[in-house]
């Protein structure tokens, strides 16, 4: 109840966090040399050392905290302001979409993995279910493409419920396996299969929506901007929703309920509480949201290949988690921008990525285990009441 | 289908099951006396392969020319150098994690798994593209209608399981193995009773590596190639091998792997499909086993109590 009793901080530090934040951002994604990043990045790190040292960052996090409605509004708004800055370029923007996407994904395998404890290591193949659903349903049939997003993600939990008694039935290095060995099935079965383009892969067409051709360049007026914007509005939107509900299951009993699963079965079974409607609910919500990502993202790319969906993908995804802090939807947030711009941006990490995620990885799990955003402890104060 | 080939099949399918066995008794060896999977097993054994090709090398440059002899010492030089690399991955790795959740070492490990294979990657001469590994072992073979046995896969086979059975004798007869099945049952009390914690946790990671080492020579000289991501597949074999036998069970670690080869070689030979669909048929069937008896088929080496 101390968030009853401590008197709320006004919004001011948050505000300014996000501002800085969207100034940052708009100079790293236009920085074009090599040494300007790097300048950039070392600037943030110290940047970030410095605040903490004064604790300044204790006071932006308690701001944004309670005043979570405003601080996402500000995120969104940040996000609407860095893409129509950048509206002709297309490379940025399709950064921008992409990071959208795996955030996406990410909160999926955080609701997983961060609420129920269900690890799953096959997040890349749910992902790649739902660009092959989009892909076959955009060539062979008429479908609204609005319903073809929701059948990915209906087709990537379905494609759970396969090992869904396996997962349920296994526990710790067991289950695992089971999630481990599902990815490298999955992406040999799409290599040796003909039907699905084989290791080659399929086109997919792009998004429709309601008689708009996202594809085609934004022209309203004057203004004329990449195509990618329209990619990034459905990506936004689609972020939002999934932030919203994630939000709202982690607020709910069922949210409870799922963190008792994770902390302790045999307590929480002696509760009373169903483990297998938690692990059920949280696996097959996961694999939905990876799922509609993927959908969208095989529309916006336009062509997909079994290499997208490796077992080393999924670890990437799952490693997105770990570093943001599990069960934190906004260390998620944080976490994928930061796996998915740096390399993109800093090309001299471009081929040593992998070494470079496996080395961080191991360092935060060493050093840092709870990640960059540790999820606060729960307050027991719904979003109403609050 | 006529007996030769059926033979031919059995044998290729032993070959492979020798090769998962001594993977995932190298798994079920680090999980017995520590309860950690090491992950980066099958990268272990790329860098067992590699050292044993620059080993070899490095030995044709100085004008070895016999290559039985070469073989003998690329194997000892390349088990030797990973067993030390065992030993620095536990005493650097494994030993700090001891208390942590399971899935961070699991996880931990998987990444340091791709740091060593994107290492060879990326500082390897041109490692990126695979390699030929030379065929040291005489090419005799005597050929029964379909059913071609070959000299050096029976020499190969034969080695290997005398390495298993080796392994086998270490832990039940010998002082150390005792040190090691005492630290298995339990830390504290062996602790109590004198024996270096420590110093068994690193000669099991040793001795588990260099079982990787070995098989990895025996996987390039059957398969003739090396490459920088061979070990992803055949860690995660390892693994699901000694799963599906059950941890910290060598006898279900031998199982496992050979059961795994037999259902790799049926979803070649046997099935309607084509045989490009092995590794889905077997890592189907692995699933449906996990879902059948969760703990392997011959269990865990003691039951949770719960």
């Amino acid at each position: 109840m101390t968030s009853r009793s401590r008197a709320s901080v006004s919004f001011l530090p948050a505000l300014v966090a996000v501002l800085l934040g969207a100034v940052y951002l708009v100079f790293f994604l236009a920085g074009e040399s090599q040494l300007e990043i790097f300048g950039l990045l070392l600037g943030a790190g110290l940047a970030l050392f410095l605040l903490r040292r004064a604790r300044v960052l204790e006071r932006v996090g308690r701001s944004a905290k309670d005043h979570s409605m405003a601080f996402a509004t500000a995120v969104v708004a940040a996000t609407v302001a860095i893409s129509l800055y950048f509206y002709d370029d297309n490379f940025v923007l399709f950064l921008v979409a992409t990071v959208l996407v795996y955030i996406l994904t990410c909160l999926g395998l955080n609701i997983q993995f961060g609420f129920v404890g269900v690890v799953n290591f096959a997040g890349a193949s749910f992902f790649g279910v739902g660009c092959y659903t989009a892909a076959i349903l955009t060539k062979h049939t008429a479908t609204p493409h609005l319903l073809i997003l929701f059948l990915g993600g209906l087709a990537a939990a379905a494609l759970g419920f396969i090992v869904l008694v396996p997962v349920l039935k296994t526990r710790g290095h067991y289950a695992a396996l089971v999630t481990i060995a599902f990815a490298l099935l999955f992406k040999t079965f799409l290599e040796v299969n003909d039907t699905l383009g084989g290791p080659q892969g399929l086109k997919c067409d792009g998004l429709k929506l309601f008689g708009w051709d996202v594809n085609q360049d934004l022209v309203i007026g004057s203004f004329e901007g990449s195509f990618y914007l329209g990619y990034i509005a459905v990506a936004l939107a689609l972020c939002v929703l999934g932030f919203i509900l994630a939000r709202r299951l982690e607020d709910s009993w069922i949210g409870l309920n799922m963190d008792a699963v994770r902390l302790d079965e045999t307590v929480s079974a002696c509760f009373g509480q169903s483990i297998p409607r938690g692990k059920i609910t949280a696996f097959t919500l996961g694999n939905f949201y990876c799922g509609v990502a993927g959908a969208l993202y095989a529309m916006m790319l336009g062509y997909i290949a079994p290499t997208n969906f490796t077992f080393g993908d999924s670890l990437i995804l799952l490693s997105i988690v770990i570093l943001g802090g599990l069960g934190s939807l906004w260390g998620a947030v944080a976490a994928t921008s930061i796996i998915i711009l740096m390399p993109e941006k800093f090309q001299v990490l471009q081929e040593y990525r992998f070494l470079l995620f496996a080395a961080l990885v191991i360092a935060i799990l060493l050093f840092r285990p709870q990640g960059l955003l540790p999820r606060p402890l729960r307050g027991f104060l719904t979003l109403r009441s609050r | 289908m006529d007996i030769g080939l059926i033979g031919q099949h059995i044998a290729n399918g032993l070959m492979m099951g020798l090769i998962y066995a001594l993977v995932a008794v190298g798994f079920t060896l680090f999980f017995g006396v520590l309860d950690v999977i090491k992950f980066s097993h099958g990268d272990v054994l790329t860098w067992g392969v590699f050292s044993a090709f620059s080993m070899y090398l490095l030995l044709s440059w100085m004008g070895f020319e016999h290559p039985v002899l070469i073989l003998v010492i690329v194997a000892i030089v390349s088990m030797a150098f990973i067993a030390v690399l065992g030993g620095v991955i536990a005493k650097v790795l494994i030993i700090p994690l001891k208390g942590a959740p399971p899935l961070n070492v699991l996880l931990i490990t998987l990444m340091l798994g791709t740091v060593l294979r994107e290492s060879i990657r990326l500082f390897y001469p041109d490692g990126a593209n695979p390699k030929h590994f030379p065929a040291l072992l005489p090419d005799w073979s005597h050929s029964w209608g379909n059913f071609t046995l070959r000299f050096d896969n029976t020499v190969m086979l034969i080695s290997g399981l005398l390495m298993i059975v080796l392994v086998q004798l270490i832990i039940k007869r010998t002082k150390l193995g005792m040190a090691i099945r005492a630290v298995s049952q339990d830390e504290e009390t062996a602790r109590l009773m004198g024996i270096n914690f420590n110093l068994v946790v690193y000669i099991t990671f040793a001795l588990g590596s260099a079982l990787a080492a070995f098989a990895g020579v025996t996987y390039g000289l059957y398969y003739n190639e090396l490459s920088f991501n061979m070990g992803l597949l055949l860690g995660a074999i390892g693994f699901s091998a000694a799963a599906v036998g059950g941890f910290g069970n060598i006898y279900g670690a031998i199982v496992g792997g050979f059961l795994f080869a037999m259902l790799q070689t049926i979803g070649a030979a046997a099935l309607p499909f084509a045989s490009a669909y092995k590794d889905v048929f077997a890592f189907g069937v692995v699933i449906v086993i996990m879902a059948i008896k969760p703990t392997g088929l011959l269990g865990e080496k003691e039951t949770e109590r719960v």
